[in-house]
């Protein structure tokens, strides 16, 4: 060696080469990361921006200490113990002073409505009688409406002045604070979300669980087929996926409801009366019938790559060394295509807990997911906070399985054909 | 021609029937109705044998192989082992012990539950198991690997491996599937000797499917050579080399010198044949006809000798000029392209002995060889 290791190694222009090697390296790392950047933009605007902006909601509580500034202020220092004195009241009518002028009084009123029913018809009388209101405005305004006088209201109001909020989560639990800032059940008549959630996870299940029974065998014979039928019925797994969501969906409006293809067809046969048609759409078994065909090909389309990688020749190693047929399968087969299912399961049950249109057209009321709720909560009852609180459990519902399978099976294991 | 050149071949081993451990009669295969891929295979196999069924690629071995094993059934014929019919009898039922051509190690299993698997399913004891697994990691020099996964070893380990599974439930037959095919020379010549080695201290049959000839010529007791569904010859590697049947053998096993020609005259050991380029040459008819029918000429390279100018000419029947047209050294022998009789693809094997005659292209010699060694084969 003419050259003592020490040296370090040049180019032609006595730049050392290792200096030279990390340029051209983040060279080639720039010029990648052009290409990307119209992606990257795009995934920020409509994916990243979106997602911050809805986590943020779901805590923001900005209506009390930006409307009720003046009376939060004098609040300051209440025990709390009995009702407050003079000064208050005369700050929450100035407050709803400026805001009957400024025409803001309807964000407040139904943020505190959220909190305890009757708020909003209370601000709102209150706000148009303000007219009349003279001091002493405590015995007026506890005159004009006598919730002004409960020492509920006035914690609310001293608890609902910070700027974030973990209430719209608790609503999206059914759960709410109860006067004293203690975390209580929402009234029996008032409870929803939690049935929904429960109803959503366990019908994903279900419809995970179907289509991995329907998907596993015809993955199997993908796989293993000769390539000329296996390319035929590829293409009836993917037939689905090209056709449009709402035509596979209300297809099944047209074969399960009550006047549809199955029932007519039974019966025509007599296996069922005709005064005893099955209710099979617009109910649970609707949604499950319709999402686990819809869902199917993201089951078989993993299942079938891993299964791919499987040499026969592992099945027959098995059987000449003795093992019966199934022995054979479950000892061999299946636990080489565990990735294959575990792939295949979390994409359909992720896909399957946050999926809305199939359940919104065919659940009815039974079959509805929690999905429908959020849709609700940003549609009619304008409530963006309690969806964004819901969304974000059903996002870190996703992330806690895509963690849990990330670290038992791999995500690098997740492909598609 | 053919047919009866088959039929008049040595029998390398006696053909007790009633001693046989495996016997395909009459076997054939067609997947598509249509070609046959075997077509009448006839093999006798003794207890302790080493067969080995060698061929070009799509010849029908591994097919027959398949059949032994249960894979595949024959659409002619029957297989027996042990003088009973198998064909009935699926794979997991035979008790045959077979390694692949991938080795087919389960990846999801340690070695040693690879070794397990076969004593598990035949619900031995722990104890029983783990004593027959050690044995075997013990037969194949691979103690301590128990606890690794196939993936953690190298190819010949994995090898080693698939052997071992074979073996740990005491087959009396195991098939091999071009077992060492995936493994490079140094390896694969040093398992061909752990393999011997293991045959011939436990006794067990093999059947060995290979187209490696000198893989073959090796380790078999008796060689099968295949072409086209059909089996050539059957006979011991010293009678293939030696005295190939036909001229398929000749050229698939080891290096063969070809002379197309005519016979001019048939004796009763030997025959007068006239080359194409007009030169003629005495020889031994193996597979020929009568005069005036083709034939191959067959000679193997080391059996050509340079002839100095002193004396000793007389030794070959046959003697001709040549011109040296192309001179590779290979260490411990020199081969020599030659032109002669119209023919420059004519190999010739020199030893690298001491005072050997140096060779240059272009330089006229003289080559000789008997008739003992050029055998007439069919055209």
């Amino acid at each position: 060696m003419s050259q003592s290791p020490a040296t370090p190694l040049t180019t032609a222009d006595g730049v050392p080469l290792k200096v030279s090697l990390r340029r051209a390296v983040r060279r080639s790392k720039l010029k990648a990361l052009l290409l990307a950047s119209p992606l990257l933009a795009f995934l920020l605007i409509a994916f990243v921006m979106p997602i911050v902006d809805m986590l943020w909601r779901s805590v923001d509580n900005p209506e009390v200490s930006t409307h009720l500034s003046r009376t939060v202020q004098a609040l300051q220092g209440w025990d709390g113990e009995s009702l407050p004195e003079e000064p208050v009241f005369a700050a929450l009518v100035a407050d709803l002073r400026e805001g009957k002028e400024a025409r803001n009084l309807g964000l407040l009123s139904s943020r505190l409505n959220y909190e305890k029913s009757g708020m909003r018809s209370t601000i709102s009388r209150t706000a148009r009688r303000l007219r009349t209101v003279e001091p002493p405005y405590r015995e007026a305004l506890i005159a004009v409406n006598d919730t002004w006088g409960e020492l509920d209201t006035w914690k609310l109001i001293q608890r609902e002045a910070v700027p974030y909020t973990l209430s719209y989560y608790l609503a999206a639990v059914d759960r709410q604070f109860g006067p004293d800032g203690e975390i209580v059940k929402v009234p029996e008549y008032l409870e929803i979300h939690v049935e929904l959630f429960w109803r959503t996870f366990w019908m994903s299940a279900v419809i995970t669980a179907l289509t991995l029974l329907l998907g596993y065998p015809i993955a199997y014979l993908l796989a293993t087929l000769p390539l000329r039928h296996s390319n035929l019925l590829m293409i009836l797994v993917l037939l689905p996926f090209w056709t449009s969501l709402l035509v596979r969906t209300t297809t099944w409006i047209a074969i399960l409801q009550s006047q549809g293809v199955l029932n007519d067809m039974m019966v025509a046969i007599g296996l069922i009366a005709d005064e005893a048609r099955w209710q099979m759409i617009h109910n649970k078994i609707g949604t499950i019938v319709a999402m686990t065909h819809i869902l199917l090909p993201f089951m078989i389309l993993p299942l079938y790559s891993v299964m791919k990688t499987i040499p026969p020749s592992y099945m027959r190693a098995a059987r000449s060394l003795g093992g019966k047929p199934l022995l054979s399968f479950r000892r061999v087969y299946f636990p080489l295509t565990i990735p294959g299912i575990a792939a295949g399961g979390i994409l359909v049950f992720i896909l399957a807990i946050g999926y809305y249109i199939t359940p919104a057209l065919v659940g009815g009321q039974s079959g509805r997911f929690i999905t429908n709720y959020i849709a609700y909560h940003m549609q009619t009852s304008l409530n963006w906070g309690l969806a964004a609180a819901i969304a974000s459990i059903l996002l870190a519902v996703v992330v806690v399985f895509y963690l849990v399978f990330n670290r038992l099976i791999g995500v690098d294991k997740v492909k598609l054909g | 021609m053919n047919d009866s050149a088959v039929i008049d071949a040595p029998q390398a081993s006696p053909q007790e029937t009633n001693s046989c451990f495996a016997r395909f009669v009459d076997v054939q295969k067609s997947y598509d109705g249509v070609e046959l891929v075997v077509k009448g295979f006839n093999l006798d196999i003794q207890s302790g044998e080493f067969v080995t069924l060698l061929g070009p690629s799509g010849s029908g071995k591994t097919t027959c192989l398949m059949m032994m094993a249960g894979f595949e059934t024959p659409t002619h014929g029957e297989i027996l082992l042990k003088g009973k019919p198998i064909s009935g009898l699926p794979p997991h039922k035979r008790g045959i012990g077979m390694v692949f051509q991938n080795y087919a190690l389960f990846p999801h299993m340690t070695v040693a539950e690879n070794l397990a698997f076969p004593l598990e399913v035949r619900h031995l004891s722990k104890a029983e198991v783990q004593q027959k697994v050690d044995r075997a990691l013990a037969m194949v020099r691979l103690e301590g690997f128990g606890s690794r996964r196939p993936a953690q070893l190298s190819g010949g380990q994995q090898q080693r491996v698939a052997l071992a599974r074979a073996l740990v439930f005491e087959p009396e037959l195991v098939l091999m599937d071009e077992p060492l095919g995936a493994l490079d020379k140094n390896l694969r010549e040093e398992m061909q000797y752990e393999i011997k080695r293991i045959h011939a201290s436990l006794g067990v049959t093999m059947i060995y499917v290979t187209h490696d000839q000198t893989e073959a010529l090796t380790m078999s007791d008796r060689i099968a050579v295949f072409n086209d569904g059909v089996v050539q010859q059957l006979a011991t590697p010293e009678t293939l080399y030696e005295s190939p049947d036909n001229a398929f053998v000749a050229t698939f096993i080891g290096e063969n010198n070809r002379l197309m020609g005519e016979v001019v005259e048939r004796l009763d050991e030997r025959c007068e044949v006239r080359l194409d380029s007009g030169e003629r040459v005495i020889a031994k008819p193996v597979a020929v006809g009568g005069a005036g029918s083709r034939t191959t000429l067959s000679l193997r390279p080391e059996r050509v000798a340079l002839i100095a100018d002193d004396g000793d000419a007389e030794r070959y029947d046959n003697r001709f000029p040549a011109i040296v047209k192309e001179v590779i050294y290979l260490g411990d022998h020199l081969r020599t392209r030659l032109e002669l009789c119209g023919n420059d693809e004519f190999i010739i094997k020199t030893p690298n002995a001491e005072g050997h005659p140096s060779l240059r292209p272009g330089q006229s010699v003289t080559v000789g060889w008997t008739w003992q060694d050029c055998r007439a084969l069919d055209a």
